[in-house]
Formats: structure tokens, sequence, C-alpha cells
């Protein structure tokens, strides 16, 4: 999630700078009212921002499968704004609140006129009602502007049965307003502590991927791909069956950006390298739908000794801007998934689509080193997809890996008790912990009964991590760090 | 004169800036300021008493020595509970010149209620109830009962401030009763007291309070003492009708020393400058008994309002019960629901390690609160138990009493809880935990837990098959009671709601293990 980025002042307040400021911004307040009144209310020209994207720039690129003009920055539909914001009444985002649909017509208008034309949701995605809000937003506009991919996002054994899983499709139908869908995905194959088992049971056992060729021959499925996250094992095995030529695969997504390109493996052994499917895709000419380009915000947010050395070279844009250039580079990319839950986000990334600016071998070299350093971070590779909750023990599993990677990009996580700003650091590490999460959703309450990490796409065992982060925290607390 | 009106600017400054600490340590939440604020609280009279340590017996001489000298400047400057009075009694005199009278001592209340209380605080196990009218006890209990949370939500607010501007100044800390019972003495402490020093001034101080009785007894004969000069009074009455204390009978130019806490206040009013604060032979001790036969008219205290009291509580009670509901609210929920655990039936209560025994803290604890309002972990809450009525028990509903806190026995003033160390506190046995095997989730949703196991300090849980013959049978936690501190972790943790699967029972001996 790219929310936090926007609050990145990073400063170290203590508590009298904090009232001063307190005290300062008041009477700011109050100046800034009495200058307005004098003004008139006045524009000039330095207040218009030379961040607007540009109409009619975007960078487009071609399935060969049904010659889709596809737009190089596609709309991911999990990450929606809901009601309230990211600062709820409580000063963070209210998890009950209903998904704001006026903001997301808004958005979806506004990717439509800068040529945004790939919109990615699926039935599971925002507690399963990302499709309606998607339909919603979409049918307002002509039905041949735009692609539509979902997923058969089966993962709940009750969703197995041929019947089950059959209604799933066709309720995707009716929430999305439409009779056909451009992309179709197997969604998240790859994943459970035995991938075939599983992938028999979502897709083979129940005769459901039959059943997708089938209807894409019937023209109520245009392409027909997979999301993979996980096993290497089952992506070569549907890769070979479409070199057998059993089953073809229109487009493939995968995870890739630039940090999993080449240290994926490395950040949890039971991963692939980015680079590995993307080129084994390439080999078979299978277009690569790229999901994660940002690691759910994460790359956008980085400590500043990293941020400072990519402003150095491109000070008028955005950290995430690389992240994205680094993906669309590549030829065979045919559009990179983005969830901008912000306006903020949509134009920004705009901005860094509308042409594209291909990366140089010298960037890509300064990306592998970047990559070489964020990877040195050691975060915990959530990307706050929300896909293990909920606990059903009430551990707020996202928000305990958020902080812990929070604290890492602001130098906040203490390595000794020695540390020149140790009791700076315990400080913003204690207090932040338990203003992210409520006492009895931290880490401690995990009981380890391990029902989440089977769910988690990027594969990290939950139980282990939060054991890891609740040492620490007993470390900081008893002093014997 | 000048020194007549410095006199009161001193009594003044010093009670001020007691009460301001001594109301800023019951509020303090941070563990800071306590190291060095604690000392205000073992300074006070009956805490000093019970601790009965060589640095209280030294206490306790310096104290009664000052009022051999001073009178009873304790309760100006020292007391809590006398400094609260005198800022009500403040308040009473807005918009009402001259509001006191003189009257006679209540001599048979004030010393039948100083005997019961000193019957009652040598029986161990009724000490509670004692303290109902111990003074600085039943000050601690306002603060921690009604300050602090005032102080908590100002806190509370600033923290939602810091928050939003990135800082980590301030942190939000829950407010909760503890107890019904306690918040409710505390209140009608707060408002009886209140009462009776906006309309009368010192009231409590010279028929109830214990200590008052105590220190009146030596008062009686102090060094120096105010003094009435007859030649230059003009029976102009000023002086008894500033007398917080209505001690004084301007008609007969006497003073009941017993009574007098030295405020100055008849001293600074005086336009004769006829008052003194001096040297006086004992001889004038029994002029005093005269006039205390002579009769006197004398106003009744008025009756205080029961049903207006009742209201204010009540509303005031309500208004806490909203509080608390909405602090509730702010728990979200597109997580899994989390429900309050509730308190296991405890066979023996818990008491605080640097407790020696129950038997023992239950005769020492004067119930003030101040252990409970430093409780970073909110263990500790007033018990409910009539014959421990206000007394810290621990349960570990919101959390567990950590290794390294050893904040209860750092403040202490009574020696109920006797100061440690942290590495003490790791092997004092305050208690041993217990398994209910039918509320374990290894039995209820068969899934493999270990959560208690895993976070105990001690190392004193084991996982072992739940059926003996079967290893590969989910594994339950076993407890090594010779390794079991009774700290609470495990119960903590334990993901079982209401009642959780492990919890502790207090032992009545504390041992080291």
């Amino acid at each position: 999630m790219k929310k936090d980025n926007h609050n990145e002042q990073g400063k170290k307040i203590t508590r009298r700078g904090f009232l001063k400021v307190l005290g300062a911004s008041s009477a700011v307040v109050a100046a800034g009212g009495l200058m307005e009144a004098c003004n008139g209310g006045k524009t000039t020209e330095a207040e218009t921002s030379p961040q607007e994207p540009p109409k009619g720039q975007m960078t487009y690129r071609t399935n060969h499968n049904t010659n889709d003009k596809v737009s190089i920055l596609g709309f991911g539909m999990m990450r929606l704004p809901v009601v309230g914001g990211a600062l709820g009444a409580s000063g963070r985002e209210d998890p009950d609140a209903p998904l704001d649909q006026e903001m997301i017509n808004r958005q979806v208008d506004y990717a439509l006129e800068h040529g945004i034309n790939y919109f990615d949701t699926s039935p599971a995605y925002c507690k399963g009602r990302s499709e309606e809000a998607t339909g919603i937003a979409l049918a307002r506009h002509k039905r041949t502007d735009y692609f539509i991919a979902t997923k058969l996002s089966n993962f709940a054994p009750e969703t197995w049965p041929e019947k089950e899983s059959k209604a799933m499709f066709e309720q995707s139908l009716k929430y999305l307003q439409t009779d056909y869908v451009d992309y179709l995905l197997l969604h998240s194959v790859g994943g459970g502590d035995d991938c075939y088992q599983m992938f028999n049971q979502r897709y083979m056992d129940n005769g459901i991927l039959d059943w997708l060729v089938e209807q894409k021959k019937k023209g109520r499925i245009r392409n027909l791909g997979f999301s993979f996250h996980g096993d290497q094992k089952i992506f070569d095995m549907l890769l070979k069956w479409m070199d057998e030529g059993k089953y073809h695969w229109d487009f493939v997504q995968i995870e890739m950006n630039y940090l999993d390109w080449e240290y994926a493996q490395q950040i949890n052994d039971r991963n692939v390298d980015a680079k590995y499917l993307y080129e084994e895709l390439t080999k078979r000419n299978i277009p690569a739908v790229v999901m994660e380009p940002l690691l759910g915000g994460r790359l956008a947010n980085l400590p500043d000794r990293i941020v400072e050395q990519m402003k150095r070279r491109e000070p008028d844009r955005s950290v995430a801007s690389w992240a994205f250039r680094f993906c669309a580079t590549f030829p065979n990319v045919l559009t990179s998934l983005s969830g901008m839950t912000y306006m903020e986000h949509l134009k920004d990334n705009l901005l860094s689509h509308c042409p594209l600016k291909p990366l140089t071998e010298e960037e890509l070299k300064f990306l592998a080193n970047i990559a070489k350093q964020v990877y040195d971070l050691k975060n915990i590779p959530c990307t706050g997809c929300q896909y293990c909750m909920p606990c059903p023990y009430g551990i707020d599993i996202p928000s305990i890996f958020a902080h812990y990677n929070k604290c890492i990009k602001e130098g906040n996580l203490a390595r000794h008790s020695k540390d020149e700003e140790y009791a700076r650091m315990r400080r913003a590490f204690l207090i932040g912990y338990d203003r992210s999460v409520p006492k009895l959703r931290q880490a401690l309450h995990c009981i380890g009964c391990n029902q989440c990490s089977p769910h988690c796409p990027q594969r990290i065992h939950i139980p282990e991590q939060m054991q890891m982060v609740n040492d620490y925290v007993e470390k900081l607390k008893q002093g014997t760090l | 004169m000048k020194h007549k009106r410095l006199w009161r600017i001193i009594r003044q400054i010093l009670g001020a800036s007691t009460f301001i600490l001594i109301t800023l340590l019951f509020l303090d939440f941070s563990g800071v300021l306590h190291k060095y604020l604690s000392f205000l609280a073992k300074m006070q009279f009956i805490a000093a008493f019970m601790t009965a340590s060589v640095t209280s017996v030294v206490i306790l001489i310096a104290i009664l020595a000052v009022t051999l000298v001073f009178g009873r400047v304790y309760c100006s400057v020292v007391c809590p509970m006398g400094i609260f009075q005198d800022g009500m009694a403040r308040l009473g005199r807005i918009g009402r010149k001259n509001p006191y009278s003189y009257s006679k001592a209540k001599n048979i209340l004030r010393y039948s209620v100083l005997v019961v209380f000193i019957v009652v605080c040598s029986m161990a196990g009724f000490a509670g109830l004692a303290s109902l009218i111990e003074p600085y006890s039943a000050y601690g209990r306002m603060a921690q009962n009604l300050f602090q949370p005032i102080y908590l939500w100002c806190n509370n607010l600033l923290a939602l401030i810091a928050e939003r501007v990135n800082s980590y100044a301030f942190y939000e800390k829950e407010v909760w009763i503890r107890s019904i019972p306690t918040f409710v003495i505390a209140a009608v402490t707060f408002v009886a007291i209140g009462f009776l020093a906006i309309r009368n001034g010192r009231t409590y101080c010279n028929t109830i309070c214990p200590v008052g009785s105590i220190l009146g007894l030596f008062s009686r004969f102090s060094l120096l003492k105010m003094h009435i000069d007859e030649e230059k009074c003009v029976g102009c009455d000023l002086c008894t009708k500033n007398c917080k204390a209505s001690c004084i009978n301007g008609r007969e130019h006497l003073i009941d020393h017993s009574r007098c806490v030295m405020c100055g206040d008849c001293m600074a009013q005086c336009p004769q400058e006829a008052i003194d604060y001096k040297h006086i032979k004992w001889t004038s001790e029994f002029a005093q008994k005269r006039a205390e036969d002579a009769k006197v008219t004398e106003q009744k205290p008025e009756k205080v309002d029961e049903g207006k009291r009742a209201f204010t509580l009540t509303s005031l009670m309500l208004l806490a019960g909203a509080a608390t509901a909405q602090t509730k609210v702010k728990l979200d929920g597109g997580l899994a629901k989390i429900e309050d655990k509730m308190e296991p039936k405890r066979g023996t209560p818990i008491v605080p390690p640097g407790a020696h025994s129950l038997k023992d803290f239950t005769r020492r604890c004067t119930a003030c609160q101040l252990c409970v309002s430093k409780c970073p972990n909110d263990v500790l809450r007033p018990s409910k138990e009539l014959t421990t009525l206000m007394q810290p028990r621990m349960s570990f509903e919101k959390g567990a009493c950590r290794v390294e806190c050893t904040a209860c026995s750092e403040v202490c003033p009574t020696g109920a809880i006797s100061l440690i160390t942290k590495e003490e506190k790791s092997s004092i046995k305050i208690g041993h935990a217990v398994w209910v095997q039918q509320n374990c989730v290894a039995v209820t949703d068969k899934v493999e837990c270990g959560n208690c196991a895993r976070h105990c300090p001690a190392g004193a849980i084991m996982m072992l098959p739940i059926d003996p013959k079967d290893e590969s049978s989910v594994k339950r936690p076993v407890v090594n009671e010779n390794k079991c501190i009774g700290c609470g972790m495990c119960e903590y943790v334990c993901p079982s709601r209401p009642y959780p699967a492990i919890f502790v029972v207090g032992e009545e001996e504390h041992e080291m293990i």
C-alpha cells in the first residue's frame, strides 16, 4: 500500500519540540487565514501544479493473441478506497467502512480519460466487494473501451465443487455487468503446502479448467491465463502443458519488480526469481502481466538514503516511478497492475507511463544496486494484500508487519542497546506498535496455529515472523537487546 | 507587621507545592516521576506508621517533633487531604465574606473515632475498612479514580495530535474503571469532604481524621502557638469568622490549639495585628479549658443534601460508563472480534511480589491506590471483597505482571509491598498456574497452540500430548509448579475467551524459588 508515503516526514520530534510546533502551528493557521483574506483568494501561477498527467500519451502494448491494444499501466482493483479514507475517526482506516463508490467512479473515469484500459479484479478482493464496485464504475462506459480481467478465486474448500466454481464465474459476469470477460485467470496458482494437490482440487478434479476452455470457445472468455505465486514446480508444469499442446495460456500474471527480479528466492527460498518467470514466458511468447510492481507500496516507501540516490537522478519524479519504469521496460510485459487507492497514486503512476521512458542499461544497473540495498534492509516481505485475514484469533497480521517494516524504513529498528539513539528508537518502536496495532491484536497473541500461512502469496511463514517480531518487542521491553 | 503575612504565604507555597507534587505522583503513568516523588507518600503519618522501618520511625519522630515545636503544620503542608480542603474552602469563600464561626471541639466523636480506628487497624483483615477515613489514602483514591482519568484524557488528546504529526512525545493510555465500589467510595469521599470544606472548612480534620486527632494531642503542648493579645483585640471577631478550623473563640480571646493547623489566616486578617505566632506559657492551657466549658453559641453544620449528592453521583457514574462504552467501539472489526476476557475464580487472590504474605499485606495496606495508578500493565485493581475492600489485587485480562517491572514495590509507602529488585522479582513465587481442560483451544479448536509455554518467562510450562499413550495427539500445557512464579503471562496470552484455559491462583505465603 502506498498510503504511508505521503506521511513521510520521518522527523524526530521531541516532546518540547512537539509542544512548540503545536503552539506555532495554531498561530500560523490564524496568520494564514488573515493573509488569505488580504489576498482576496487570488491564485498565482506558481500554484498550478506542473505534475498533471497529459492525455493521449499512454504507451500501449499489443496482445498478439487477440490483438488487444492494452495500456502499459493497468488498474488493480484490490486496494479500493473506503469511506472515511486512510485516516478514519480512529486515525487509521476503518476496516468495516463501505467502499467509496463515488471515488472509485471518479478514478475509473479519470483512468479511462488518460488511456488506461485494463481493469483487474477478483471475486475475493476487498472482502468480496471489488467486482461489484468495478462493475458499477465500468458499466457507465462503452464496453469496448476497456478490458476486464477477473479470476476464478476458489480458495475455500467449499468452492471447489464444479457447481460452486461455475457459479463463481457466473456471479462475476453479473457483478461486472457484462456477458464476457476479456482476461480470466486461475487465481494464485502455486500455493498450499502441496501445490499439485491444491491445483488439482481447485481446477482439475472438478473439470473446471476444461469447462473454462469451453467458455473461451463460446467467446465468454477472450483470454485464459493464470496468476502465479510460489512453488516453481507448478509453474514449470503448466508451461510444459502448453509445450505439449495440452492447454494454451494466452497470458500469465507474475509478481515482478526490481527487488524480486533477482532476490525473490534469497528473500524466501520457497519463491522464484521474477527473472526466471519472465524469461520462461518470453521464450514461449506468452505476454506477461505484472503484479506487485511496487510490492504493496514497499518500493515506494524507502529509507532516506536510498530515496536520495533516486532523487539525485530524477529529482522531480517519484520513488515509485522507478519501480514502474523497471517493469514496463521489458517488452514482453503487457501491462503492470497497480492498486491505486487514491487519486494521487493514479496521477503519479500515469506520469510514469504517459509516455513510458524505458530504463537505459545504465539505469537498470543502478536499480540492481538499489535492489541489493533494499534486500539488505531485511524487511518482512509482506505486501499487505490481506489474503491471510481475518486471523481467527484476532491478530492483525499485515499491520504488525507493516509497523516492523516502517520502523526499518525510518531507522527505528535498534540492533543493540548500545546503539547511539537506542532510547529514541525504542520509544518509537514500542509507542508506534501500540498505535498501529491494538494490544490484543499484537504478535504476542499469535498462537501459531498457522492457518494463515497457506494463504500468503509471498509464502511468508507467518507464525515464525510473528514470533520474531514479538521476541524483538520483548527484548526492547526487558532491555536485553 | 510583615511577618504576619509572610507566615501564611510560606504555608501556602509549601502546601500548594506538596499538593501539586503528590497529585502528580498519582497522575503520572510514565514511570518516571515516582522515582523523585514517592518520598512524599512515604512522609505520610499513617503510611510511616505502617511501614515500621528505621526510616519510617525517623519520619514519625520528625513529624511529632515538628508538631511539638510548631503545632499541626503537618496538616497544612504535608497532608494532601488537608490542603485539598483548604483549596475547596477557598472556593467556598468566593462571594462569602467571613463565613465561619467558632464551634466547640467534638471530643467524644473524634476520640472515639480514633480508638475505633486503632482497634480496627490492629486487627488483620480490616485495615482496608479503616483506610476509609485515613486522610492520605482517601485522597489517593480520589486522585486515582477521579483525577487520573481526566489527566489521561488530556494526555490521550495530545497523543492523538502527536500521532498525526508523527511524533512519539505522547502515547495513549487506556482509561477504565478498575472497581465500581472503589470508584463510588472515592466519588462519595470527594463530594462529602469537598462539600463540608466548601461550607465549613476543616470539619473533617477535626471530627473524623485519626491523624488530626493524634497530632492534636501533641499540638496542645507545642512550643509555638497562635496567640491573641487581649490588649490589642477590639473584639471584631474577624479571626473567628475566618478560621477554617472553627477553633478561635474571639470573644474569649482563646484558641483551641488541638485543632489549629497554623494556617495563619487569622494572623493575616486581624486589623489590629493582635494575633501573633509565638511561644506562650502553659498556663494559657487552663484558660483554654475554661473557655471550652463556657457557653458559646454554636452553629451546627447543615446536613448534606443526600438527594442532590446521590444525583451527582449517579450522573458521574453514567458519564464514566458512557466513556468506557465508547472506547470499546474503537476496537475494529474487518478483523475477527475479540471477546473481552473475564476474571476466573481464583481460590486465593494474588497480591504483588514484595508483599510477604497475604496476611501481612492485608494488615499493612491502607488502600491508597498509588500502586494501582502506577501499574503500567493494568494488572492491579482494587479488591471488591468486604474484608480487603479497595486493597490491590492482581488479574491479567489486560496485561501480565511483566518481569522487568517493579513499579508497585517502588512506590508503596506503607511497606505492604516492600522494595524488590528485578532479579528478586523473577524468583518470587506469588502464585501458580492451573490448567482448565475444557477451555483450552487444544480441546475446543483442536489446534496446536502452546502460547502459554512460548511466553512463560520462567520456562515453567511444557507441552505434552493430551493423551499420554498417544505421542501424536495434540499437545496440552503442563505446569512445573516448582518454576512457576505466578506472573500471569500464560493467562494473558491464552486465546481462550472469555475465561482463560490457564490461570494463576495466588499463594498465601510468597516464597523465593
